[in-house]
């Protein structure tokens, strides 16, 4: 079970690290993406535009108080 | 031009990783002894190999689409925490990564273990180079084989690979010592910029998305996304300025 465990926190600290509202955000915005594309609605800027925000929020959390 | 940024992303994170890797096989090898150090190496060597053999072909069997969308996600999580940690560090929220440092820590480390004799090797140094090049070496795996089969191109992806290990092996080889003169934090923060641009064009076409321009989208992402980090980079050199100004005058 322990080994178990210690393969799947390698493989989540590996690929989604520090911030999981990063990982949550990108799945989440990829979903609208889909649902976009789906209703023949232009859906291409969505991903670019989501990245910028998740990124700026997730800064923005990391550098509170860090002075 | 589409493939070069391929060989570019798969050869600065592969250099990168690299460069890290030969630091700690150096602390080993100096300290400990070659022998057990190589063998390490070469174990360690084996097993990515058998990795990329193993997924690479594995991965092209599923369907273009669902692949894309799925190593797309994955490479653009992946590429953000590259992102995110070299804007920290241009900003000065992080340390930046000193190579002599991280020799420094490794080298007295090994020193300070004692000697422990198994299957008729140095332990300590076997594993310590097994460990060191294997954990660095998933990242490049990872890289090669997400890239190299999203776009179908594994082989153009493990020459950019193997270009880096020829590169830092033979440099590191002739030199003896940590690379600290490679411009690391810069190298890293073009990968986490290439990671992102190549995860976001694939995802979001896996998710159905009709890129503008087709292929050259690419480019006015990896432009847009060097626009926002670099703006992010200033934000935060900003913020912290006025933070210190403010903690100074307390």
């Amino acid at each position: 079970m322990g080994a178990v465990a210690g393969f799947f926190r390698f493989w989540y600290n590996f690929i989604v690290g520090d911030d999981w509202t990063v990982a949550a955000g990108v799945v989440v915005s990829l979903l609208l993406v889909a649902w976009l594309a789906r209703a023949h609605a232009p859906s291409w800027w969505l991903l670019p535009l989501a990245v910028a925000v998740l990124l700026l929020a997730s800064l923005l959390r990391a550098t509170r108080g860090a002075e | 031009m589409h493939s070069a940024l391929l060989v570019i992303a798969t050869f600065l994170a592969s250099g990168v990783e690299m460069v890290e890797a030969l630091t700690i096989v150096l602390a080993a090898g100096v300290s400990r002894g070659w022998r057990s150090t190589l063998v390490g190496v070469g174990a360690a060597t084996v097993s990515l190999a058998a990795i990329v053999a193993v997924f690479g072909p594995a991965l092209t069997l599923i369907p273009i689409g669902a692949l894309r969308l799925v190593v797309g996600a994955l490479l653009l999580v992946f590429g953000l925490q590259w992102l995110r940690k070299a804007i920290l560090r241009a900003s000065g929220y992080k340390a930046l990564h000193d190579e002599d440092a991280a020799f420094g820590r490794e080298l007295s480390a090994a020193r300070a273990a004692g000697p422990v004799a198994r299957a008729g090797l140095d332990w300590y140094a076997f594993t310590l180079s097994f460990k060191g090049v294997l954990l660095e070496g998933l990242e490049v795996v990872f890289i090669v084989v997400t890239f190299g089969s999203a776009e179908g191109a594994l082989p153009l992806a493990v020459a950019g690979a193997v270009a880096a290990l020829v590169l830092v092996g033979g440099v590191g080889l002739l030199v003896h010592r940590p690379l600290s003169a490679v411009p690391e934090n810069s190298m890293k923060f073009a990968v986490g910029l290439l990671l992102s641009t190549f995860g976001t064009f694939w995802a979001a076409e896996g998710a159905g998305a009709d890129w503008p321009g087709g292929d050259a989208a690419i480019l006015a992402i990896l432009a847009c996304y060097i626009a926002v980090s670099f703006g992010l980079v200033a934000l935060l050199r900003q913020r912290r300025a006025s933070e210190a100004a403010a903690g100074g005058g307390d």
